[in-house]
């Protein structure tokens, strides 16, 4: 019995937890991007350039925050952004012809949470992998869409739902308020529930999990509803913000979800990753656009520096991250 | 027993003082092997006796640590698989080696191709002309454009077989050729096996049948604990004392047991379980206080059974009652009822390696941890702690991530990953694979006190003498059923092989 308590034991763990150390590397980058933009331009930390950043990246986050959950659990929902474009269009309709902005809500984050329940039940059930079925749901989306549509815009919508994107709270956009709001939810669900912790488990190795007693299938339903509810959240805001739906709102929202997702540090592989590392790595991508906007940067080369950063960030995890 | 005089003729292929070592085990220990043109030679072993290292060490996949290699009397070095396919060995595995999505033709001429007259073609007429040349030289009737994956698995042997002698092979070495087989096409692979003999092919026979053993074999060698026990002809032994020769390994050490008086209530009560993972009308009781083992052959259906209780392979038929009432579904149901399954294979399904110690001990047990569904981290950690110093796990802390552990210590988090949900039956499959003598005293030490608690524990293990020491009584199993029931008097490694194989 002593031959295995005596034997030499792996060299302990470090006083911080990988998980911390990542965290902070991505601290310590948000912290070098607003130094040397403050140093670049005086305009940056004014205060309605803060808010403004911080609206962008809410507007990201909401995508991001339930696409983290799916990819928690080693799968992807490409299908995001065009949900965020079918939801908008369904709830700017029930808005339009109900004059319900309530009523329009709940059918946005119904339509969401359905697409994403149907994904679900596409990875489970059907056992097609997450990435082709939700690509290929982003097509059926797309098309459900662009024949809904028709090439028509909705816009112009009551001025009291206008404000849940473009309104006030005590000098704070209402969207931070509701970021602050989902990001503690998030949190709170992903690192202080039973389910929550069971995703990290299913993500580390669905084989064991389910040898685990874990429900992995209704676990699995759950994420992509979620990750479709959240979508359908973001078209809400969308729509208040935009005051206006159209079928193509959905086309630029999905890779800047994923790079969000993967430069907060969760790892395509699953079981490794914080919503909060999502925020941040939202906040990152936000500011360096807002940072090239500001330095009169050409737009044009917004997507090649989110490519490195992307490339850049995985990279360093991968470094950090110790192989087993 | 003397072993037959063959001064007669030289070896085709002459094995002398093969040893071949892993870390922490002897696979090979100076095994001598000779085999002659045209016979059909058995190799007969227990699980883990050798047999397939030495078909490794045959077929150039192992590099033999010592020992020397004769062709026809000449000395001659297998060091790669490509040198013995110059020597014209080729092995059937029991996994087929076959591409599935190209049709018998091209997999039998894969990589050697005949070329067509435009560079990078392949002559399609001239493939299947020889493809179905050599299909007719083995008897072997079917159109060689058929793609692979079509065939059943006799048809995709006779395929293996087409190819091994286009590569002009001449010592084929089977696998257990007959274990996916019907009779019928059993007896179609005989007659094949028939006609190559009288082509002067030899052929070296892994086999768990005694049938087989006794109508097929010229000769007999048995390997036990990677040594060459005898080798005999049919003619000169009995199928018991061939069971003698496999069996019979020395124990240095023994398990703690406290065997109970009298076993307690009924626990688990299967009923003619039936799945379509392969096993058929297994019935087995368990009672609270026992440790109940469950032997057979690697391949028998030990694994699918444990499997199939805990839900994890749907079952077609059969009822089980567990703790007086029926319990059926997912692996989720059968935990939350109080089964336990600790899988052979740990590190792919019986624990999240890149996670901490911590989170893989709490992951069954964090509905009884936390009925709210509210997660607490400190409460969560202080039963892992709580739990790495019950089972003595040997690590830093319970951050520490789980795959930098020794086996033993693994293993232990899995076992207490169920203590911690409160398991009632432990169902342990191969629960000592890989781990050191010393970690397998003190799982066994586990079990027993588990038991003793009023737990109960299905044991599946290749290594019968750990049955036979810590086991109140065994199943064995058979091709999917079970064979036969040893109760604890009856309980021997003879018994255990006997009812495990196929008889004469």
């Amino acid at each position: 019995m002593t031959d295995i308590t005596k034997e030499a034991l792996s060299p302990p763990r470090s006083f911080l937890s990988q998980d911390a150390i990542q965290l902070f590397y991505r601290l310590l980058a948000v912290f070098l991007i607003c130094a040397v933009l403050a140093v670049l331009n005086d305009s940056f930390l004014s205060l309605g350039n803060i808010l403004n950043v911080l609206r962008q990246a809410s507007l990201t986050f909401f995508i991001a925050s339930g696409l983290t959950l799916v990819v928690l659990t080693a799968g992807l929902d490409l299908s995001v952004g065009a949900n965020v474009a079918l939801s908008a269009c369904v709830a700017g309709t029930v808005i339009h012809t109900t004059g319900s902005p309530t009523l329009g809500i709940l059918t946005g984050l119904a339509c969401g949470g359905i697409v994403g329940l149907l994904n679900g039940i596409m990875v489970t059930a059907l056992r097609i992998p997450s990435f082709i079925a939700t690509y290929g749901m982003l097509w059926v989306l797309n098309g459900l869409t662009y024949w809904y549509m028709a090439g028509e815009t909705l816009h112009g919508f009551p001025a009291g739902f206008r404000q849940i994107g473009s309104g006030y709270l005590f000098g704070l956009p209402i969207p931070v308020y509701l970021l602050l709001v989902f990001l503690g939810i998030g949190t709170l669900f992903a690192q202080r529930t039973i389910w929550g912790q069971e995703i990290y488990a299913i993500g580390a190795n669905p084989v064991a999990a389910r040898l685990s007693g874990i429900p992995v299938t209704r676990r699995l339903l759950l994420v992509y509803a979620v990750s479709g509810t959240m979508a359908g959240l973001a078209s809400i805001i969308f729509l208040s913000r935009l005051n206006s739906a159209e079928a193509d709102i959905g086309e630029s929202l999905t890779l800047p979800a994923i790079a969000a997702v993967l430069i907060g540090g969760t790892s395509l592989f699953g079981g490794v990753g914080t919503v909060f590392g999502t925020f941040i790595g939202a906040l990152i991508l936000t500011l360096v656009l807002n940072g090239m906007n500001l330095l009169s940067v050409s737009a044009n080369w917004q997507p090649l520096v989110t490519g490195i950063i992307v490339i850049l960030a995985v990279w360093l995890d991968m470094k950090t991250r110790r192989r087993t | 027993m003397t072993p037959p005089s063959e001064t007669s003729a030289t070896p085709l292929l002459e094995l002398r003082g093969i040893s071949k070592t892993f870390p922490g085990v002897k696979a090979l220990d100076d095994v001598s092997f000779a085999l002659y043109a045209g016979e059909v030679h058995m190799l007969l072993g227990e699980n883990g006796a050798g047999k397939s290292s030495l078909m490794k060490v045959l077929c150039g996949a192992y590099q033999a640590d010592a020992g020397e290699f004769f062709y026809k009397g000449e000395k001659v070095t297998i060091a790669s698989t490509a040198d013995a396919q110059k020597l014209g060995i080729a092995v059937i595995f029991q996994e087929f080696s076959l591409v599935p999505y190209l049709d018998i033709a091209q997999n039998i001429f894969l990589g050697r191709e005949p070329k067509g007259r435009i560079p990078g073609t392949i002559d399609r007429r001239k493939i299947l002309a020889d493809a179905k040349r050599l299909l007719d030289t083995i008897g072997f009737d079917i159109d060689p454009s058929v793609v692979v994956n079509t065939l059943g698995v006799a048809q995709q042997q006779m395929v293996e077989i087409a190819k091994a002698i286009s590569q002009n092979a001449r010592i084929l070495v089977m696998d257990e050729p007959t274990a996916a087989l019907s009779d019928r096409e059993t007896e179609l692979l005989f007659a094949l096996i028939a006609r190559l003999k009288v082509d002067g092919v030899s052929i070296v026979y892994i086999s768990h049948r005694m049938a087989e053993v006794f109508s097929l074999g010229d000769r007999i060698t048995v390997l036990r604990d990677g040594r060459r026990i005898d080798g005999v002809r049919p003619a000169d032994v009995t199928p018991d004392q061939l069971v003698r020769m496999m069996v019979g390994r020395t124990v240095d050490m023994t398990y703690p047991r406290n065997f109970a008086d009298k076993p307690g209530e009924l626990l688990l009560q299967v009923k003619g379980l039936t799945s379509s993972s392969g096993i058929s009308d297994i019935n087995i009781e368990v009672r609270r206080g026992e440790i109940v083992g469950l032997c057979g052959l690697v391949g028998s259906g030990r694994s699918e059974v444990a499997r199939a209780i805990f839900g994890a392979d749907p079952t077609t038929s059969g009822e089980i009652v567990f703790d007086g009432k029926p319990i059926s579904g997912e692996p989720d149901i059968a935990a939350r009822r109080g089964i336990a399954l600790i899988p052979e294979s740990r590190k792919s399904e019986g624990l999240a390696l890149l996670r901490s110690v911590g989170d893989n001990l709490v992951v069954s047990a964090l509905r009884k941890l936390f009925p709210s569904g509210l997660f607490d981290p400190r409460s969560g950690q202080r039963t892992a702690d709580g739990l790495i110093r019950q089972l003595r796990i040997a690590t830093p802390s319970a951050r520490q991530t789980v795959g930098l552990l020794s086996g033993g210590n693994q293993q232990k988090v899995v076992i207490g990953k169920w203590l911690a949900a409160g398991a009632k039956l432990f169902i342990f499959d191969e629960p000592t694979r890989g781990i050191d003598v010393g970690a397998k005293s003190e799982i066994f030490a586990l079990i027993d006190r588990l038991v003793a608690e009023g737990a109960a524990a299905l044991m599946i293990s290749s290594e019968q003498v750990e049955i036979c020491h810590v086991c109140d009584r065994a199943y064995v199993m058979r091709e999917g059923r079970v064979a036969g029931h040893l109760a604890r008097n009856e309980l021997t490694e003879e018994n255990i092989v006997r009812l495990g194989m196929h008889h004469a």
